[in-house]
């Protein structure tokens, strides 16, 4: 009987082992929508991480790239339709429009309004302040290609890398927290 | 810590987040707690209601040690000492 119970024991340490190495204080969040309310909840989220000391990986896909656009730069090499889609996307954060009550652009100016009145930063300087806390920016190659965007018409950004599926899997499942958003 | 024993308090630092909202006043503590040594007081200036529930929480996470808060007429003034 006392065997057995070690035995158990045992095993359950080394399952524990394991998992406590598993996870690290870190945070992963795919950033998928392209709105700008949902990118504020995506960075104000990354920056409060960051201040908790956790590692916070944002993986950007689909519409959320086209925030990440500086209208300054231009991707070379694209063809008529990559060119005609890098056209109808927000050419960077500053473009970005609000989920609900964007109203024509009314509602989203409306809104900066307030936010600036409140002070609450925006999304810009969300993203600014979050390069030097040393927030992981990770751009999907697949969709980025499917939008029709290139790396070097991205922001200039102190972490940014391109990747797969495979990196986000990776550091999610050794995160504590993981989002879609 | 009461608010008698706080004042008698002299801190090494002042952060003042007055004014800004989420997450400007736990950016500006981030900030703040950096430029302090460990068992040094700082102080947070912060008008946005949310952060007295805020800092505390912080505090726990990051092993500093919450000190108390004072209620000034528009804003509070949070203490804590750097673990």
């Amino acid at each position: 009987m006392d065997l057995l119970l070690n035995q158990q024991l045992e095993d359950l340490k080394k399952r524990f082992d394991t998992l406590e190495k598993g996870t690290k204080d870190q945070i992963s969040m795919v950033v998928f929508s392209g709105d700008l309310d949902k990118l504020l909840a995506a960075m104000i989220i990354a920056t409060g991480a960051a201040a908790y000391d956790m590692k916070v990986k944002l993986f950007f896909t689909f519409w959320g790239i086209a925030a990440l656009r500086d209208p300054r730069k231009h991707g070379k090499g694209k063809n008529l339709i990559q060119s005609m889609l890098g056209f109808m996307h927000p050419k960077g954060s500053k473009q970005t429009k609000l989920s609900k009550m964007h109203m024509g652009g009314m509602g989203t100016a409306m809104m900066k309004g307030i936010m600036k009145k409140n002070n609450v930063a925006s999304l810009e300087e969300l993203i600014q302040v979050g390069g030097e806390m040393g927030v992981e920016i990770a751009i999907c190659e697949m969709s980025m290609n499917l939008m029709g965007f290139k790396k070097e018409e991205m922001i200039d950004y102190p972490h940014m890398t391109v990747c797969g599926v495979a990196t986000f899997l990776s550091d999610a499942s050794e995160s504590k927290v993981q989002l879609f958003i | 810590m009461n608010t008698e024993e706080l004042t008698t308090l002299t801190s090494n630092k002042i952060v003042d987040a007055r004014g800004t909202a989420c997450p400007g006043p736990l950016l500006a503590a981030k900030k703040g707690i950096g430029e302090i040594n460990s068992g040094e007081i700082m102080e947070i200036y912060s008008s946005d209601e949310g952060t007295k529930n805020d800092i505390p929480r912080w505090c726990q996470k990051m092993s500093h040690e919450f000190l108390g808060i004072i209620e000034e007429p528009s804003y509070s003034r949070m203490f804590l000492k750097k673990a």
